[in-house]
């Protein structure tokens, strides 16, 4: 006695045939989501300090170093500001670089020692080399939190009016280098606005 | 089951001092109003190396030094705006475990709303065209002889 009952939709309401693309269309909006978020670094916070002057800060120099770094110095002329310690790895991935800025006379490369200790890392650069101008001694890391720093390395790019153009997260790379850094130097020489 | 009972013994004893160890390196302030104002703002401060933490959970360096930077400014004589701001300034919204409604964010906002509305509808359509099927599938049930000739009908569209 059990008969089929009929389907209601399949006779009496044609359904659109487009309603059978939906599940493609859904599937691809899903994808476009997530080949965007495939490109995107979470880990690299955007920085809050992009555009700002740099923080006005005062640090003393390492341990039988005569220069700290202070706001001031870094008015006058284009520079980078390098966030590093002695007990960061990755900052040794990125020291031949700045060795080589140095050597090269591209433009002056400063330190902050972000809590570390003096003799440590008075030791680290000499092992190591020191590409910097000017040390400053941050051993509470109080001034790498007003620059927003919340890793090590971390590098900013500030320009002749001591505003900061950009940050680089991370250790910086030949490429990042030549990709990035250089091209944003050279325009600001030129007095030019400059992003990176 | 002497395993579940050991387990749970072993809980007892060291649940309770697991959120002991996570203020343990920090030193709270005098005033207990104070700090319990300190304490709410870390609850609302994301931390930055774990990122999915606040920075009252974390036991990351930098959550520890914000820990500080914030009871400072507290007993500084900050409002709990004005302390929150500082730290905003230097990191940005990211920061913030409850994003601000901005423009940016309205969608982030009201996204959740807008599916739920969505579904709601599709549901309720979806139920009112079901419904409407069943109440006339029940108001006329067949006889034998209309399903005799409902049986004719289909053999004969199979055949076809």
């Amino acid at each position: 006695m059990s008969e089929p009952t009929l389907e209601p939709s399949s006779e009496g309401r044609p359904r659109s045939v487009w309603l059978r693309f939906v599940p493609l269309a859904v599937a691809l909006i899903i994808g476009a989501f997530l080949l965007v978020g495939l490109g995107l670094r979470p880990k690299e916070i955007p920085s809050a300090m992009i555009g700002k002057a740099v923080p006005v800060f005062d640090l003393p120099a390492l341990p039988g170093r005569p220069k700290g770094l202070k706001t001031a110095d870094l008015k006058g002329q284009v520079s980078l500001v390098n966030v590093f310690a002695s007990w960061c790895v990755s900052c040794r991935a990125e020291h031949p670089l700045f060795m080589k800025l140095k050597g090269e006379g591209i433009l002056p490369v400063h330190g902050v020692n972000y809590k570390d200790e003096g003799p440590a890392a008075v030791e680290w650069l000499r092992r190591h080399g020191d590409p910097y101008d000017r040390i400053g001694s941050d051993l509470k890391g109080r001034v790498g939190i007003d620059w927003g720093v919340y890793g090590v390395p971390e590098t900013f790019l500030i320009n002749a009016e001591g505003r900061i153009v950009c940050k680089h997260i991370g250790p910086v790379m030949e490429a990042d280098l030549r990709d990035k850094l250089l091209p944003a130097i050279k325009s600001l020489r030129q007095a030019r606005a400059a992003q990176c | 089951m002497p395993v579940l009972r050991r387990l749970v013994f072993v809980l007892c004893i060291f649940g309770p001092i697991a959120p002991a160890w996570a203020v343990a390196v920090d030193t709270p302030l005098d005033d207990p109003l104070l700090e319990a104002r300190a304490r709410a703002i870390h609850k609302q401060l994301r931390c930055l190396v774990c990122q999915n933490q606040s920075i009252e959970d974390s036991n990351a360096g930098l959550a520890r030094d914000l820990r500080i930077l914030v009871r400072d400014r507290i007993s500084a004589g900050d409002s709990d705006a004005a302390a929150i701001g500082y730290i905003v300034e230097r990191y940005g919204d990211w920061v913030l475990l409850q994003p601000p409604v901005k423009g940016r964010t309205v969608l982030l906002w009201l996204g959740p709303m807008l599916f739920l509305l969505l579904a709601v509808v599709l549901i309720l359509r979806w139920y009112r065209r079901r419904s409407g099927v069943t109440a006339t599938a029940a108001a006329a049930p067949l006889s034998v002889d209309e399903q005799a000739r409902l049986k004719a009908l289909l053999d004969d569209r199979e055949q076809s």
